[in-house]
């Protein structure tokens, strides 16, 4: 398809430069545009042809099991895109095949690769790529210089094997890559390398935003604070978040795992570091040789990359870090890998010992303890954003209480059981008084009520919830299954609870 | 059915066209972003007028319907690529999905040049237009004015909107020009002047300017990040390239 179209290109030129353009090829929709002819490069080492498989991180395409080098065609297409970069945080990323980082490109030492970029017509700017594994002036730049709802293609020979960053370059290229316009293509070395159990794709960024960290909403990039290399977020993969709880990476006791982790900066360099575990093997800055054994932390330079192996030996979730460490703890730098399979309480105990220790200079801690978590309390209700948490969320976490509370006597559905548990769903008597619902909860109820016409004579203990989750739990009873109420506050409930 | 046709047509054409008054633009100098060994540190500009809006979709349905050959089924493809005015329903109808006030995209430099033209004017200069895009709101040195400098930031941070709002009805800025950051791209009559700019630079001038570290070397004001990116733009374009937010407006020599 693509071959007879390019042919219907190339005799369309000749025809043009012929001078004997038909009349109706020059005006129908039919005629190809005469683009600049292509010169057809021919590769005499390679053998066949395939298209790339991309894959989104944390995933890596499967190892490349051919022997002989090949034709590869790579289509990748920038999209300008609204994301998420943390809870409530969006911002415009700019993007190699719609993800941060873009998608990793896998192909062999010695293949030629045929490279096609698209720029989506959606998009505002113009870009282009700059891969590290090319040899030649600009990395393929300025060769894929391309224009909103246009296609550039052009091709190079994958003359050295290793890790390599990709990136637009297009100016202000730091602007380009702070964007999120960085992913990661492996020229695997003639033979290959060792065989893992898992492989994974893993790239630190650093974005800048005009609001502060945390701060809600479309956050649009800030130029001072780039300049100044003070970053808002610093991630993986894309956004806060992107590798943890069921989405943290996985394996098993025994297993081998192999980390390609990439840098696309713009400005800081990782200190890249798994909590609770020594990298066997680490192949330096993207190389092909691995370049030292028993590693803590490896270094990855912006614009840089490296390959981390180790096997697993005890269960548990190891936390993926830059271990400048307030990028990690407060940025967002911080990932998961979550280890099954049997303890091994030789390689690691556990916690063995817990008591009591009184230090000399303490002081009285339960006094601080108290007076901290006044602290605490009054720095929450005195932030109008966290005290004020919307609905949503309160129904969210309501949810979570009932389906551990209160479900086993008055089921998932709120529908009770008839004559001993009173529903929740459509109550009469539930919504008719909020105080009256409160008190239920924080101080039992007992003796004979009627509930949408129907007697009931039970006791219902004081349910153990905290001010707050009360708080959480009515709103959520009073606004499901057909119920419609206000939002139930922790003041509402102290009050009560103080009676 | 022809006739009821041309009759929507024109009834559009009566409702949208409001033609943008051209607006007088005082002589200046315009200081080039990127300053190669041979350049010209200023560059003058002569006094001129403008165009207050870029061009809207519905001034544009006049000109084709004037001037068939740049109708969309009759246009030469060496003039406009197989894009061009892909929003209107039609040859001479803009059809519901697209409003005769926003401003004309979708075309050619070739289409806008003839635009210019069939109106008695021209396109600007890169540097015309340049001089004229640097004023603020309130001072002529737009460098001066944090307010104006955020908004113009604020347009490559935010996503595209579905439907673009009307031409001119951006704050005008010091020179009274309307929506030159922040609705549209615009030709200009030497866009790709930022990589065409003499025999002593050849080929590998684009690299030297545009791309990566090599980018900012021979740049004026690198903090200047809007300017390199409608140098980046600019040179993306082939004059016979049509997008989806590039637009034009025109001026005239006095």
């Amino acid at each position: 398809m693509k071959t007879s179209c390019l042919n219907c290109r190339h005799a369309f030129a000749a025809l043009l430069l012929a001078g004997v353009l038909p009349l109706h090829a020059q005006e129908g929709p039919a005629a190809a545009p005469p683009k600049t002819a292509q010169q057809k490069i021919v590769d005499p080492e390679v053998t066949g042809e395939e298209h790339a498989v991309l894959t989104s991180a944390p995933m890596v395409p499967p190892p490349i099991t051919r022997r002989t080098p090949t034709k590869v065609i790579v289509n990748l297409e920038v999209i300008e895109k609204v994301k998420r970069m943390a809870d409530g945080v969006e911002y415009l990323f700019w993007t190699f095949g719609g993800d941060v980082p873009g998608s990793f490109i896998r192909v062999r030492e010695g293949d030629f690769i045929e490279f096609h970029l698209g720029n989506n017509p959606a998009s505002k700017m113009p870009h282009n790529i700059d891969l590290h594994a090319v040899t030649g002036p600009g990395g393929g730049a300025a060769s894929s210089f391309t224009a909103p709802g246009h296609q550039s293609q052009f091709s190079f020979k994958a003359l050295n094997p290793g890790l390599y960053v990709y990136h637009c370059a297009t100016a202000p290229v730091g602007m380009h890559v702070a964007n999120g316009m960085y992913g990661l293509i492996l020229v695997e070395p003639k033979n290959g390398l060792p065989k893992v159990d898992h492989e994974y794709y893993l790239m630190q960024g650093d974005f800048y935003t005009q609001g502060a960290n945390g701060e809600e909403g479309l956050q649009p990039f800030d130029q001072t604070k780039a300049l100044n290399e003070q970053p808002t977020y610093v991630v993986f993969n894309g956004s806060v978040g992107s590798l943890v709880g069921d989405k943290a990476l996985k394996a098993k006791v025994g297993e081998t795992v192999r980390l390609f982790v990439g840098n696309g900066g713009p400005n800081l360099t990782s200190s890249f570091h798994v909590i609770g575990e020594i990298f066997d093997r680490v192949y330096q800055e993207g190389g092909v040789i691995p370049t030292q054994q028993q590693v803590q932390t490896t270094l990855i330079p912006a614009g840089g990359s490296a390959i981390v192996e180790f096997k697993t030996e005890v269960p548990g979730t190891y936390i993926m870090v830059d271990h400048s460490l307030f990028r990690a703890f407060n940025k967002g730098a911080l990932g998961m890998l979550k280890v099954e399979g049997p303890a091994n309480s030789i390689v690691y105990s556990g916690k063995e010992v817990d008591e009591v220790y009184i230090g000399s200079a303490l002081g009285n801690q339960e006094s601080k303890i108290v007076e901290l978590e006044k602290q605490r309390k009054d720095a929450i209700s005195a932030d109008p954003k966290i005290a004020g948490l919307s609905k949503d969320i309160l129904m969210e976490k309501g949810k979570r209480v009932y389906s551990q509370t209160c479900f086993a006597c008055h089921q998932l559905t709120g529908e009770g059981m008839p004559g001993v548990f009173p529903p929740q769903a459509k109550s009469d008597y539930l919504m008719a008084d909020k105080e009256r619902s409160i008190r239920a909860v924080v101080k039992g109820l007992s003796g004979p009520i009627k509930v949408n016409g129907t007697d009931y004579n039970g006791v219902m203990p004081p349910v153990l919830l905290n001010d707050e989750q009360v708080a959480q739990v009515l709103t959520y009873v009073r606004n499901s299954w057909g119920n419609e109420g206000e939002v139930v506050t922790p003041d509402e409930v102290r009050k009560v609870r103080a009676e | 059915m022809k006739l009821i046709f041309h009759l929507l047509a024109s009834l559009t054409i009566s409702a949208a066209v409001d033609a943008s008054p051209l607006v007088k633009i005082p002589a200046g100098v315009y200081k080039p972003l990127f300053l190669g060994e041979n350049d010209a540190k200023e560059i003058p500009v002569a006094q001129f007028l403008l165009t207050d809006a870029p061009v809207s979709n519905g001034e544009f349905l006049e000109f084709v319907t004037a001037n068939p050959q740049w109708r969309r089924s009759k246009v030469k493809r060496l003039f406009a690529d197989e894009n061009y005015l892909k929003h209107w329903a039609g040859d001479t109808d803009l059809g519901p999905q697209c409003d005769a006030a926003p401003p004309v995209t979708w075309v050619s430099w070739f289409a806008a040049k003839a635009y210019a033209a069939w109106k008695g004017g021209r396109l600007a200069t890169t540097a015309e237009w340049e001089w004229v895009a640097g004023a603020g709101f309130a001072q002529q040195d737009g460098k001066k004015d944090p307010e104006f400098l955020s908004a113009v930031g604020q347009w490559y941070s935010s996503p595209a909107p579905a439907r673009l709002p009307a031409a001119g009805s951006g704050r005008a800025n010091f020179f009274g020009i309307k929506d030159l950051h922040g609705l549209v791209w615009e030709w200009t009559i030497d866009f790709n002047s930022a990589i065409v700019t003499g025999d002593a630079r050849g080929d590998t001038g684009l690299e030297r300017q545009l791309f990566c570290g090599a980018g900012s070397i021979g740049a004026k004001d690198t903090s200047d990040f809007p300017a390199f990116m409608r140098f980046g733009f600019r040179s993306s374009l082939k004059a016979s390239y049509t997008v989806h937010n590039l637009g034009f407006r025109y001026a005239k020599s006095p």
